[in-house]
């Protein structure tokens, strides 16, 4: 078994490492009765430990090992509390698609491996193989690690298992094991398979931004707020596959300075997304224990009752929305500085490429702010819509504290992303070729420049400062220049308020636009409206049916022709002595023959 | 040491001038409106009276209101004025144009959007909600639209900061360039529906079929009803300026002139942005409001036309190395 540290391991570390102690912190405040369990404690740490094992790996069977506890680990703690069938369910989903994973795993590195038996990293490097192999390692890491990192289509797990783990596994899980996942497909990619060749970026590029769009899709039309983290997690892996995708096409036609732009933004991205998601799913969490509801038409005026977990949650969103000065931005800025050098590739189906995935990207994060303003919205905002949750409680102190914590991050990562560059300069040269070619260049040490000053900065110190300058200018001209006479009265909602806390907007009412102009074509959106006839006295209902495309062709077809099958192989299990004796004949003489033409 | 100072002082002058300016823009438009619907119309600075009286009266909040809704009024206003520092307006390259770029101009307008969708949902009333929901969904729209506009005149300047772009345009050869029509064409789209005019929405309505944006505000009252609506109105000479820093950039002063050419260049761009207003005003009395639901199609226009641009300019543009 060998171990070593690199830049790049070390980098994933501190991903894994942040995100397990926002999690232990976190896990101080929960409740030993009800959230903790023998089936949770022990396994947590295993868990932990597992991911820091696998970045540290050296060779193929230790990856592999260590791979596989974490995979068992974080099963085990998915299905912690077995008595709720639908987190069997999950549980289910998940162990046939990380067995799948590390088949497909095992593949890769037998690929990479080819004949020789010699299973270190270093050697791996170092041995030739045919472009026909590399495209087979490539596919089988993708779908190895896709399916880890929640790639789709083989992302189908995430937003079952993720949201069924106690909160603090689910932060975990979501923030910080796709990384893991992310790693792998770095290091096979990038690492082991040698010089890249610029068609290996396809793959990636194609399913990174279509997964980037559909997540928020996903996301937007679901009513679970930790099912929605999770879609939303699906997104962002999409994002980090584009980056890493545009990454490995500039590296191999030549263009190391956009490539290490790429993978910069693809990094950070990892980074940024490991302290938000993690923020968001903790914040779910409180809000789960405080309320014994994740459902979106449970929720409402969270604000209220937990304005410290809604204020740290609202840092977040922002992030995760990739809005300005938190460090979601930073990421999503060095992006579209990557994609837009795409006019200098030497091959014309990159050319093409890269504007189409610039659009979705756009359009993502788009998607992404109304998907957050909706989760916030609905759940922290507006009036309580279950009366057993309006005295819920703030989350206790040790789990402020782990938010607050991974909050500060969120903004920090924004002001100083160019700090972040800085640091991470070794694994940019050894993988990308090059450093930040305006990495130097930037008017204040806190600068980001993509090229070189002339071309692009952003300078988020600068822009946090004038932000809260005018805010408090704004806020001070208000109070002295104006009336402060404030008065409290009922809602005015243009003169005729409604009591009741039903007529608010509800989340499947807030994503009914969207869904009528995105769900028609990908999810065969139908709205049926149950209109009684006049003078009759039941009220009116709509129904709204979604269909998920993905698992149908993807996990429902293939379950059922595996079934189908096995039920039909199901028959040789009882059949008559004469019968297996034939079989058993029949199959020597196909052997013979077979040896006999292969001599 | 002298130099940054005076370019502080030129940002400083550029940020409270766009303010100043703003309600009288949108008074121009007003009294366009009124003058082509044979009304005589409210003067000019009928705005400013009217923010003037929204700072004299109490603010009325929601009981239920949170710490959130009564301080977004001003992050958004601070959000909206930062981005529209960030547009070269009267002079090129001062202090804080070099602090970010086009890319982060667009975020900070999707900051100041999302958190006031966020206000429209805090009281918990029906109208807030609509107003919310519609918003984000004209900006899942807009908002990729208008990213791939200002992109595709990166690509064709080579930068992605503001003033590097509009000196290219100034200082290139003029030339009618497919992709810079397209854009434009998706632009103006773009400017209308984050403005929320006619035909996407109407400022002067309160017709709960149709509003977005007033659906949002509805709860607001006195000072930071103000803020809102001056935070509209900075939005509103924002684009115009874009659009003029983008599309018609001739005029304007560099950084490093001399005060009397930077009063030239404020005159130049005062002129300009009344002409915009009085076309924005003339536009919407000849067209009709659109369904809600019509919206979308509209706007999704403006992203294949803005799709189209990006891609021409891909395709034919010269590399940015």
């Amino acid at each position: 078994m060998r171990l070593r540290l690199d830049p790049l391991a070390a980098f994933f570390g501190l991903i894994v490492n942040i995100g397990v102690a926002a999690a232990s912190v976190y896990g101080l405040g929960l409740d030993r009765d009800h959230e903790l369990s023998p089936r949770v404690e022990p396994l947590f740490p295993a868990f932990a430990a597992a991911m820091n094992l696998v970045l540290i790996a050296d060779d193929v069977y230790s990856f592999l090992f260590f791979w596989e506890l974490m995979s068992l680990s974080s099963w085990a703690l998915v299905v912690a509390r077995h008595d709720d069938p639908a987190n069997r369910h999950a549980g289910h989903v998940y162990l046939v698609m990380a067995a799948i994973g590390t088949m497909a795993l095992l593949l890769a590195f037998a690929g990479l491996a080819g004949g020789a038996g010699d299973l270190a990293f270093a050697s791996l490097r170092a041995a030739p193989r045919a472009p026909y192999v590399a495209g087979l390692v490539l596919v089988a890491a993708l779908v190895g690690a896709g399916s880890k990192a929640g790639l789709a289509p083989l992302h189908a797990w995430l937003p079952l298992a993720h949201p069924a783990a106690p909160s603090h596994v689910s932060a975990l899980m979501s923030g910080v094991m796709t990384k893991v996942a992310i790693y792998a497909v770095i290091r096979i990619i990038f690492d082991l398979l040698g010089a890249p060749a610029w068609w290996w970026s396809l793959p990636l590029l194609a399913l990174g931004a279509a997964t980037a769009a559909l997540g928020l899709l996903y996301a937007l039309f679901d009513n679970d707020l930790k099912r929605v983290l999770a879609y939303s997690t699906v997104e962002n892996i999409g994002v980090i596959f584009v980056a890493l995708g545009l990454a490995l096409a500039f590296r191999a036609t030549g263009l190391e300075g956009s490539a290490a732009v790429a993978l910069a933004a693809g990094l950070l991205h990892a980074l940024n997304h490991s302290w938000f998601k993690s923020l968001l799913f903790l914040g779910a969490g409180a809000v789960l224990h405080a309320t014994g509801k994740r459902d979106f038409d449970g929720l409402g005026g969270m604000i209220h009752n937990m304005p410290k977990t809604a204020a740290f949650w609202l840092v977040g969103a922002m992030s995760i929305a990739a809005l300005p000065p938190f460090n979601g931005f930073v990421s999503e800025w060095l992006l579209f500085q990557a994609v837009l050098t795409g006019p200098s590739f030497p091959v014309p189906v990159l050319r093409f490429l890269s504007p189409v995935v610039g659009a979705l990207l756009a359009l993502a994060a788009a998607l992404a702010a109304a998907c957050f303003v909706r989760a916030f919205g609905v759940a922290f905002l507006g009036r309580p819509r279950d009366p057993a949750t309006a005295n819920a409680h703030e989350a206790p102190r040790a789990q402020l504290i782990a938010m607050g914590a991974l909050a500060a991050l969120c903004l920090a990562g924004g002001l100083f992303g160019g700090v972040i560059v800085q640091i991470i300069k070794p694994i940019l040269v050894a993988f990308a070729g090059a450093a930040l070619p305006g990495m130097d260049a930037g008017p204040t040490p806190f600068s980001l420049v993509a090229f070189s000053a002339a071309r692009s900065t952003y300078d988020a110190p600068t822009v946090a400062a004038f932000l809260l300058a005018s805010g408090c200018l704004s806020t001070w001209c208000a109070h002295r220049l104006s009336s402060r006479r404030t008065r409290r009265a009922p809602a005015w909602d243009c003169g005729f308020p409604e009591p009741s806390p039903r007529t608010q907007y509800t989340a499947s009412s807030f994503s009914q636009p969207l869904r009528r102009v995105y769900g028609g074509l990908l999810f065969g959106a139908v709205e049926k409206v149950d209109m009684p006839a006049p003078g009759d006295a039941r009220p009116a209902r709509l129904t709204v049916t979604l269909r998920d495309y993905l698992w149908e062709w993807f996990y429902r077809a293939p379950a059922r022709a595996v079934s189908r099958v096995s039920l039909w192989l199901d028959r040789l299990q009882s059949l008559p002595m004469r019968d297996y004796l034939l079989m058993m004949s029949g199959a020597l003489i196909a052997l013979l023959l077979v040896a006999a033409g292969l001599s | 040491m002298r130099e940054s100072l005076v370019l502080l002082a030129g940002q400083l002058v550029q940020m409270v001038l766009v303010v100043l300016i703003a309600p009288g823009i949108t008074g121009v438009v007003r009294r366009v409106k009124a003058r082509f619907m044979r009304r005589r119309g409210a003067p000019i600075i009928q705005p400013y009276l009217d923010l003037i009286k929204l700072a004299r009266k109490e603010s009325v909040i929601a009981e239920n209101a949170s710490w959130l809704f009564r301080g977004a009024p001003y992050a958004i206003f601070a959000f909206t004025w930062v981005a529209a520092a960030l547009v070269p307006t009267f002079a090129a390259g001062l202090m804080f144009n070099w602090a970010a770029d086009v890319v982060a101009l667009v975020a900070l307008l999707g900051a100041a959007r999302a958190l006031l969708a966020l206000a429209g949902m805090d009281i918990g009333t029906s109208f807030g909600g609509i107003g919310a929901s519609r918003e984000m969904m004209i900006a899942t729209l807009a908002e990729p639209a208008m990213l791939m506009v200002v992109l595709t005149l990166a690509l064709t300047a080579g930068t992605t900061r503001l003033p590097e772009v509009a000196s290219f345009l100034i200082s290139a050869p003029f030339a009618v360039r497919a992709s810079l029509a397209l854009a434009l064409f998706a632009f103006l789209i773009v400017a209308l529906a984050e403005n929320a005019r006619i035909p996407v929405d109407n400022p002067a309505t309160h017709l709960e079929l149709t509003m977005v944006h007033e659906a949002m505000v509805l709860e607001y009252s006195g000072r930071h009803l103000a803020m809102i609506e001056l935070a509209a109105q900075l939005k509103l000479v924002l684009y115009l300026s874009l659009i003029i820093c983008l599309f018609a950039p001739f005029g304007k002063a560099a950084a490093e002139a001399s005060p009397l050419i930077w009063a030239l260049g404020a005159t130049t761009l005062f002129l300009k942005l009344v002409a915009g207003a009085m076309m924005l005003g003339a536009w919407e009395v000849s067209i009709a409001k659109m369904r809600v639901f019509r919206v979308p199609e509209f706007l999704g226009g403006a992203f294949v036309f803005a799709f189209i641009a990006i891609l021409l300019a891909f395709l034919t543009g010269e590399a940015l190395q």
